[in-house]
């Protein structure tokens, strides 16, 4: 079981290092002068010159890399051209806000998918199949940003339920001191419960965008499973034996129909962080996503790189994370290493 | 019997909504179990055998429903009874066991809990005697270590012990009828005899009923009082076993019984006496040259193995060797030889090397230490991976155990036969092709009008032909048979064993037919092969080694063959 967990940590920290080569591939060996983007469109040919010699660029390819290695143990992602700010402060400002929206999103898909889908498949062909399925396929049919419009023209513009969608937190509050970075939790630290309320109401709509994309796979997924698995020998075993129909498809189906699902989430989960740099413009969510955007449009390539790694790094743990849950429920992984 | 009977199912009819209309699975049935009696039900697959024990059960599928008739156990209207009730009468009044143990259990909870699930939900126990009462169940059902195998999962259990787990499943809160589904399909000859007479042993003890569902006549009519034989979804003959063996009245159980092999019976025999052969029964005969060179000559030949679990120390990945215990030989060291034309069994239970054997026979699986020596030339140094490409393959073939899964399923029968012409044959011309499909078609007795269909819409004789015919597609001169007949009925296997022989006889080709099934071994092959634990027993002509056993490894394999009341 440890020899396991430290083979697998070994592929983790292989997965980093592969994307600190990548990303540093990406902005090197991709066409375009960096040094004459940051020298501005103004400068003159020897003040481009002057910039490549002050960030190495006119340096051989791999003492750039061990520099830009170096760079990144001592936590130096570069400086921002557009906030001015070294990229890895920005980067910590900002996780926060697109981490809490994404697993806002994600929870709330969760809570709602895998119990539609389980429904689904018990009761398969009933009217609460058909009306998974729509509501699965319409949720994914529609691009986010347009889920994340139509939402914030209901519930803010028409009904006048939903605070303006604008930030994490009405202007008239202010954040909660930070612990977590995530304003719901800080706001219950700090037993403020009107912040807490604030902050949830502006975290609704986007989560809701979010969650309603992400709805498909894990419910169809959920679906798919559990049927393979209600038709199987065991679960026939457990009906013989006159167990419960709760303890049938909760203890024996459930669990076992749990294996693929959670493969699901590590996939919906980095659709998410796609689908995140969207909705964080559709709703001025100051979250990393849309930072890397407005990087992006600049030409700032210090901040996309930052982005870039900092989002593989979270994907390559969270796939970590997923590949040990797997060992904690299904025994055979334990075994077969 | 006077008293009341504790199961009557009286002119039940159970039917199947399905895309293409109503099914009826079984129809008009009646069946009356005494208390304490063993019922066997026999039949082919499709005769309804299982679908009657689901219907007494009431767990159909959601598709399938009781549409006629009543099914009263003792007192109990089991057609009308509310679902809440009939929970209760699941597994605390009757339980069930079933064929593949190890998929019948929960495969990530421990055996233990499962069987406290039981005990808890008809309350046999309360939570302080709960783990108790499940150690104890283990102990019954003799397994050894109960306390440690309590915590064991299905996947580290052998299958004969899962079979065992699921017994103590079923008879953990001491129901009063037990209905055993194929117990024992799967299971090798020595493990299904100690299974099924744990079952004996233990209903006997607590006056138990049980119904005995299964395909082979010999194992119902060694355990039960009465036999059921059914025929698609119909009860042709109810009858004591001591009487159906001596005086089988309906023309189908004639035919089964028949086409069951048996000592002292032929290929033939197996066949009704109206049955038509395939066009290579009436080809001119081959007979076996014994003085020529032998074509397979098989000289030590070694298989091993890293153990599981074990993980390499750091001095073995610096070439260090590793130690002895770490290593485990599958394949221990074997010789034999196969003559051109002969056919040799090679038996066995599971886990003893006999396919692992037949594998790197085939080229499919290197060896660890020995000669293969094919022909004349060494084919055993040949790399597996190489071996597919080269001329020496076309000379080699092999039918597989499952018809269903050893064909693509988006092929056509037709190409199935056609990929080895099109890879090795070189013939690459459409209709040569095809005129080499249809002219194997016939000779292994498959209508030409069927190349056309995909493995589905065939049945499991005629999907056993395909493979039959892609194998011999290449003129081989050695087929290696890897229990070709194992998932067919009986009636179909006696076809297919016919076949297997008379292709034999008439193309001149050598068999190695590897089995466990010791009765059909028999038939086909002129010599025998007893395996064990990697190493060879006994070996012999078939004669030799099954009449008359000189090893007592082969004589309690032989003992361990249900036989019918004499």
């Amino acid at each position: 079981m440890l020899l396991r967990m430290g083979r697998r940590l070994g592929i983790t920290l292989f997965s980093i290092a592969a994307v600190i080569v990548i990303t540093f591939a990406l902005t090197r060996l991709l066409p375009g002068d960096t040094a004459a983007y940051f020298a501005g469109p103004a400068a003159t040919e020897q003040a481009i010159q002057e910039v490549r010699e002050k960030l190495g660029l006119d340096r051989p390819k791999y003492e750039q890399f061990v520099r830009y290695v170096q760079d990144l143990s001592r936590g130096d992602f570069g400086q921002s051209l557009t906030t001015g700010q070294p990229v890895i402060k920005d980067i910590a400002a900002r996780l926060p806000a697109s981490a809490e929206l994404t697993f806002a999103g994600l929870i709330v898909s969760i809570l709602i998918a895998i119990p539609l889908g389980v429904l689904a498949a018990v009761k398969e062909g009933s009217a609460v199949d058909h009306f998974s399925r729509v509501i699965a396929t319409a949720g994914v049919s529609l691009p986010v940003f347009f889920t994340g419009l139509l939402l914030a023209y209901f519930f803010y513009f028409i009904l006048g339920w939903a605070p303006s969608p604008i930030g994490r937190l009405d202007i008239i509050y202010s954040a909660p001191p930070h612990v977590t970075g995530f304003y719901l939790i800080d706001s219950l630290i700090a037993r403020d419960l009107e912040v807490f309320w604030a902050a949830l109401k502006q975290l609704i709509l986007p989560a809701a965008t979010l969650a309603i994309f992400s709805l498909a796979p894990i419910t169809r997924m959920t679906r798919a499973s559990m049927l393979a698995v209600l038709s199987s020998d065991f679960v026939r075993t457990a009906r013989a034996s006159g167990l419960s129909t709760r303890k049938v498809i909760l203890t024996y189906a459930f669990r076992n129909a749990l294996l693929p699902v959670i493969t699901t989430l590590g996939m919906v989960f980095s659709f998410l962080l796609g689908a995140n740099v969207l909705v964080e413009k559709v709703f001025a969510w100051p979250g990393i996503g849309s930072y890397a955007v407005e990087a992006l449009i600049a030409s700032d390539f210090a901040p996309v790189q930052g982005f870039v790694l900092v989002m593989a790094v979270m994907y390559v743990l969270l796939n970590l994370m997923i590949d040990l849950l797997y060992g904690v429920i299904d025994p055979r992984v334990r075994m077969a290493a | 019997m006077s008293e009341t009977p504790l199961l009557e199912i009286k002119d039940v009819t159970v039917e199947f909504a399905t895309r293409r209309g109503i099914v009826r699975a079984v129809e008009q049935i009646n069946i009356s179990l005494g208390k304490g009696e063993t019922l066997g039900i026999v039949g082919e697959s499709g005769s309804g055998k299982s679908v009657t024990s689901y219907a007494v059960m009431r767990i159909l599928d959601r598709a399938g429903k009781i549409a006629n008739g009543s099914v009263v156990f003792s007192g109990i209207d089991v057609k009308n009874a509310k679902e809440d009730a009939m929970r209760d009468l699941r597994g605390r009044e009757m339980s069930m066991i079933f064929q593949n143990p190890r998929a019948a259990l929960n495969p990530i909870r421990k055996v233990g809990r499962q069987i406290e699930d039981v005990l808890k939900q008809h309350v046999q126990a309360d939570t302080r005697d709960l783990k108790e009462k499940a150690v104890e169940m283990l102990r019954q059902v003799k397994i050894a270590r109960p306390e440690e195998r309590y915590h064991a999962y299905p996947f580290e259990l052998s299958g004969g012990m899962c079979q065992r787990i699921v017994i103590a499943l079923a008879l953990a809160c001491q129901p009063r009828l037990l209905i055993a589904d194929e117990p024992t399909t799967g299971l090798d000859v020595t493990t299904q005899k100690s299974v099924m007479d744990l079952v004996v042993e233990l209903t006997r003890a607590r006056g138990m009923s049980t119904i005995l569902i299964t395909h082979d006549l010999g194992l119902a009519a060694a355990y039960c009082d009465r036999v059921v034989v059914m025929e698609k979804g119909k009860i042709v003959e109810t009858a004591l076993s001591s009487s159906i063996f001596k005086s089988p009245q309906h023309a189908y159980t004639k035919r089964l019984m028949k086409a069951t092999p048996k000592v002292g019976g032929t290929l033939r025999g197996l066949l009704p006496e109206d049955a038509e052969l395939s066009p290579a029964a009436s080809m001119p005969k081959i007979s076996i040259d014994w003085s020529a060179k032998p074509l397979l000559e098989v000289r030590n030949l070694i298989k091993e193995y890293p153990r599981q679990g074990a993980t390499k120390t750091l001095g073995e990945l610096f070439g260090k060797p590793a130690p002895a215990e770490s290593i485990f030989r599958a394949v221990d060291g074997i010789s034999f030889s196969v003559a051109k034309g002969e056919s040799v069994g090679l038996v066995g239970e599971s886990g003893c090397g006999k396919s692992t054997t037949s594998m790197m026979v085939m080229r499919l699986l290197d060896k660890t230490g020995g000669d293969i020596v094919f022909g004349g030339e060494d084919i055993g140094v040949i790399p597996a991976a190489k071996f597919a490409v080269l001329p020496q393959r076309k000379r080699i073939q092999m039918v597989f155990q499952d018809p269903t899964d050893s064909l693509n399923p988006r092929f056509t029968a037709a190409r199935a036969i056609a990929d080895p012409i099109m890879r090795l044959g070189g013939l690459s011309k459409r209709d040569a092709v095809r005129a080499r499909c249809e002219e194997l078609a016939q000779l292994v007795g498959l209508p030409v009008d069927l190349l056309d269909r995909f493995p589905h819409q065939l049945s499991g004789g005629q999907k056993a032909r395909v493979g039959i015919a892609r194998a011999i597609a290449l003129n081989p001169e050695l087929v290696i048979l890897d229990e070709p007949t194992a998932a067919l009925d009986v009636s179909v296997q006696a076809v297919v064993l016919n076949l297997l022989q008379d292709l034999k006889d008439s193309l001149g080709m050598s068999y190695l037919f590897v089995s466990h099934d010791l009765n059909v071994v028999r038939l086909l092959c002129d010599r025998v092969i007893v395996m064990r634990t990697g190493k060879v027993v006994e070996e012999g002509t078939a004669e030799e080694v099954l009449g008359s056993p000189k090893a007592d490894y082969t004589r309690e394999l032989l003992a361990a063959i249900p036989h019918p009341p004499h």
